[in-house]
């Protein structure tokens, strides 16, 4: 890797209350990188990620995007820096239809842009562009995380956080959507931070990958290499 | 189906719970019979207890057993977006106008006397209230029990402007919104904070605060007294007085017709429908804003709007202080009709019936509002009789829809993007 990470995180360590779900963890994301962080239930792969965006905030070690220290940022502030992430579950908008859900990811960026960036994401997600009037609620799972990740997608940001997009989908959905992220990656250059539990789509997707276990980065790698590492097989792969 | 074992032991205790409560209620309330000379003792009367006791009890018991067994989820219940969706047509636009144009007509109509006309401004009082109140519960989902305080707060801005700088109606409504929006920004910065049901509770007793303010605080405020011969709006410049004061031209010698009491009422009528018809307007403008989207979103979902760029302090406070500014409006009318204000206008009890008037209507439904307010504004008006019953029936009511409509008489939520403005994005 060249030149400096878009996105560092150094020793960070976050709480819930007393319980420490994150400790000391450190990683990078380099510009135009699709990074994944696998890791079991509980690992506290979500957890990183809201770090990430400052809610909760790390108690202690620092989290870096462009080389600003965003650390003690509040998260409102952190996404107009150009930081956008569909949360774990979706959170859709249930009662908003397509349309306002997509409308309110333009709010970091204002609505400058919208028709162009609309065009964009429906050419991304064709059957968004059918369900634009339909209330978010009324979608189905995949359609839901298709809309999660578009919504994202219309602050224009620079690094895109994705938590667990494959969560309860069925495998040729969640085909679909890894399809995605590969193009967004390819054909836009998008950086993309990728948290999955379902370990061997998104290693086979990802340039470089960490494994997260008891709030602890365990191993790092390229995606291919820990894909046939015996230990990921048996720890994250099992029955894949 | 039959109710299980489980259920049914839930159904005893809440019932049991229910009976408690309407015992420590029933003691005081039923069991004594108040004298109706001073001579007479208390009376106690232990069956009406018992009595009052027994009935919540098996009420309580067969509602509980009726939602358990016929609708074990009635709170989770997804298919009213699909029924909200089916009711969004164009007929219903149609039915909104038809019953403006109704309401517009209504003083002109030949069987329209004072006492109607006036009833008619007093509904379209709350009816502006709980459209006002309805940004702030409905759309933003903020739970506000001291609404009544910013109501308050317009009705004596405008009338110590208007008696101690003898500006006019026009003059001043705008600042007694201004005043109130204020007020809403001040006291929401604190509590905005807190959720649900302590919300609730921290805007109740600000609004109690602002009321024992207004008693306590009688260089200002006349003390519970109260300030009176507050002047009356005018048309234009025209006064609705029999005889106007020199230089000034009164309504009925402008138009060269003979005095009527009745035409101020008619012109106060107007004067609230165009006020609350703005309340209505900006309501439903606003959801197609980026701000009124941001309080539907904020309400919806409070992490994921946070994660995409919502500044949940700003989004509340201005839902706050915007909802309080209709208070305001609806205060100074409210002041001007009356000609005198008192803080006894504004007690816990008119925060609960606006409340009341948003969730019967059913959260975010403007028709649902006036439906809600004709019904606890009028029948309570109408049937004076019963006005120890007020409370009774007024609470009857709420359980009963609580149980049966758990959203609200007409919930419903229209989306602020119709295709049209924004067709599909396509390129
Ligand atoms: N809001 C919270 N409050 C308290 N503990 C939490 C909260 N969210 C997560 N945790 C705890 O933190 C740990 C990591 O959780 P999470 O980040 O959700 O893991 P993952 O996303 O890897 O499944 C878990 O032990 C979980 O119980
Ligand atoms: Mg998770």
């Amino acid at each position: 890797m060249t030149g400096a990470p878009l996105l560092a995180l150094r020793q960070v360590e976050t709480f819930y209350g007393p319980v420490r779900a994150l400790s000391g963890v450190s990683l990078d994301v380099h510009e135009a990188e699709i990074v994944t962080l696998i890791g079991a239930n509980g690992a506290g792969k979500s957890t990183l990620l809201m770090t990430i965006c400052g809610n909760p905030q790390a108690s202690s070690g620092s989290v870096s995007f462009e080389g600003r220290d965003i650390t003690r940022m509040q998260t409102h502030a952190i996404t107009r820096l150009g930081i956008a992430q569909s949360p774990e579950g979706r959170r859709i908008f249930a009662r908003m239809t397509v349309m306002e859900n997509l409308l309110i990811g333009t709010t970091p960026v204002g609505d400058a842009h919208v028709d162009e960036d609309l065009a964009r994401v429906f050419d991304l997600f064709p059957i968004l562009r059918d369900r634009t009037r339909q209330r978010g609620g009324t979608l189905s799972g995949g359609e839901q995380q298709m809309l999660a990740i578009a919504r994202a997608l219309m602050s224009r940001p620079r690094l895109l956080l994705l938590d667990e997009p494959s969560l309860g989908l069925a495998p040729i959905v969640v085909r679909r959507i890894f399809e995605v992220i590969g193009e967004l990656n390819r054909n836009q250059g998008m950086t993309i931070f990728l948290v999955e539990q379902n370990a061997h789509h998104a290693l086979a997707l990802a340039h470089r990958a960490y494994v997260l276990a008891n709030g602890e980065i365990v191993m790092e790698g390229e995606g291919r290499e820990l894909l046939a590492d015996e230990r990921v097989r048996s720890a994250y792969l099992a029955g894949a | 189906m039959a109710p299980q074992a489980s259920s049914i032991s839930a159904a005893l205790r809440e019932a049991s719970l229910a009976a408690a409560v309407a015992l420590v209620l029933a003691l005081p309330l039923a069991g004594v019979r108040l004298p109706s000379g001073a001579a007479e003792p208390l009376a106690f009367r232990p069956w009406w207890v018992v009595a009052a006791v027994l009935a919540v009890f098996v009420g309580r018991f067969l509602i509980a057993l009726h939602i358990s067994t016929r609708r074990p989820r009635a709170f989770a219940a997804p298919p009213l977006f699909d029924r909200a969706l089916g009711a969004m047509t164009p007929w219903r636009r149609w039915i909104f106008a038809g019953f403006i144009v109704a309401v517009a007509l209504l003083p002109l109509m030949p069987f329209a006397d004072r006492r109607m006309i006036d009833l008619g401004s007093l509904v379209l009082i709350y009816v502006m209230l709980g459209w006002g109140l309805n940004i702030v519960v409905g759309l933003a989902g903020l739970l506000d029990l001291g609404y009544v305080a910013f109501y308050a707060v317009g009705a004596y801005s405008y009338t110590l402007l208007a008696i101690h700088f003898d500006l006019n109606f026009w003059e001043s409504l705008p600042l007694a919104g201004a005043f109130a929006a204020l007020f809403g920004v001040l006291l929401g910065f604190p509590v905005l904070r807190l959720r649900g049901d302590y919300l609730a509770i921290v805007t109740l007793g600000f609004g109690e605060m602002i009321r024992i303010v207004l008693i306590n605080w009688s260089d200002l405020t006349g003390g519970s007294e109260g300030i009176s011969s507050i002047p009356a709006p005018t048309l234009f410049g025209l006064s609705f007085t029999a005889n106007p004061a020199a230089g000034e031209t009164a309504f009925h010698q402008f138009f060269g017709i003979p005095f009527a009491g009745v035409h101020k009422l008619i012109f106060l009528y107007y004067l609230i429908l165009a006020l609350a018809l703005l309340t209505h307007v900006f309501s439903m403008r606003i959801r197609r804003l980026p701000v009124g989207r941001a309080w539907e979103a904020l309400r919806e979902d409070e992490i994921a709007s946070r994660a995409l760029g919502l500044n949940p302090v700003m989004v509340k406070l201005s839902a706050f202080g915007i909802g309080a500014m209709f208070a305001g409006f609806a205060g100074a009318f409210f002041a001007t009709r009356q000609g005198f204000i008192n803080p006894s206008s504004f007690t816990f009890i008119e925060s609960a019936i606006i409340l009341a008037i948003v969730v019967l209507g059913g959260m975010g439904s403007q028709m649902g509002v006036v439906c809600a307010a004709l019904v606890l504004v009028l029948l309570p008006e109408l049937a004076r009789d019963l006005a120890g019953f007020r409370m009774l029936l007024f609470g009857a009511a709420m359980v009963a829809i609580m149980v049966w409509r758990p959203r609200g008489l007409l919930s419903h939520r229209e989306p602020s993007v119709r295709l049209g403005d924004r067709a599909g994005g396509a390129p």
